[in-house]
């Protein structure tokens, strides 16, 4: 894998990390962590494991974004801590 | 920053761009969940990522049409028994590779009541185990977003109460 696009996943990857636990609207971090969930997607393509790459982006990014933002609609969207 | 009161998912959707274009995507969503399980053991994909497209598929359903519509297409009695028959055809396939002399789930040994060579049996028998995971899987990922989403409450009128 060119080691540049590679470098610039893992900075991405991090930034959505921290960027997920440390913002205050829980809606907001749900999104980040679909984000997060992609850039692992095209991360595990580059490293050639195209079935791991799939079930990431259709459990974690597809359906476990969709159940995040039904939990918040059904409980506080704003964070307490 | 004032927050405003989030959507409520299990109500239909007003909007006629958002319900036009998932009736559009459903049949394709469903059809290439059918493509991935069906083509698992020699590409990517297979059994469960198959059946959670299936079961997003009925979960933006439900978001669009209303969960009502949704539990009329999918009802709760009709998820808990794909997400049992799904089980039982993984484990009815394994379960009978032992009656006919092999291991657990050593497809080999199917050839014997399905008048194939060994290694088409093995496909099939793959292809079956796939199919059963695919039903479990979408039966239970409905499941989850129908008891998130309705907080465990069982008809409208205890919903719209609760609201």
């Amino acid at each position: 894998m060119i080691w540049q696009l590679d470098l610039i996943l893992c900075i991405f990857i991090v930034i959505c990390a921290v960027a997920a636990i440390t913002i205050k609207d829980l809606l907001a971090a749900v999104i980040i962590l679909g984000a997060y969930s992609f850039f692992m997607c095209i991360l595990y393509t580059g490293m050639g494991a195209v079935d791991v790459a799939f079930t990431e982006a259709s459990v974690s990014a597809g359906v476990g974004t969709v159940l995040f933002v039904a939990a918040v609609s059904k409980t506080k969207r704003r964070s307490k801590d | 920053m004032t927050i405003k009161r989030t959507v409520n998912m299990t109500k239909q959707s007003d909007d006629v761009i958002v319900k036009t274009l998932s009736r559009l995507l459903i049949p394709f969503m469903q059809i290439y969940a059918l493509y991935v399980i069906a083509h698992g053991h020699y590409s990517p994909g297979g059994g469960f990522q198959g059946g959670v497209i299936l079961g997003a598929s009925l979960i933006l359903l439900a978001i669009t049409y209303g969960l009502d519509n949704a539990l009329r297409m999918m009802s709760e009695r009709l998820n808990t028994i794909l997400c049992s028959l799904g089980v039982f055809i993984y484990a009815g396939i394994g379960l009978l590779c032992i009656m006919l002399g092999g291991n657990y789930l050593d497809y080999g040994a199917l050839d014997k009541i399905l008048h194939v060579d060994i290694a088409h049996a093995r496909s099939l028998g793959i292809l079956g185990i796939e199919t059963g995971v695919g039903i479990a899987v979408m039966a239970v990922m409905a499941s989850i977003f129908l008891d998130i989403s309705t907080g465990g409450l069982p008809s409208t009128k205890e919903r719209d109460q609760s609201d």
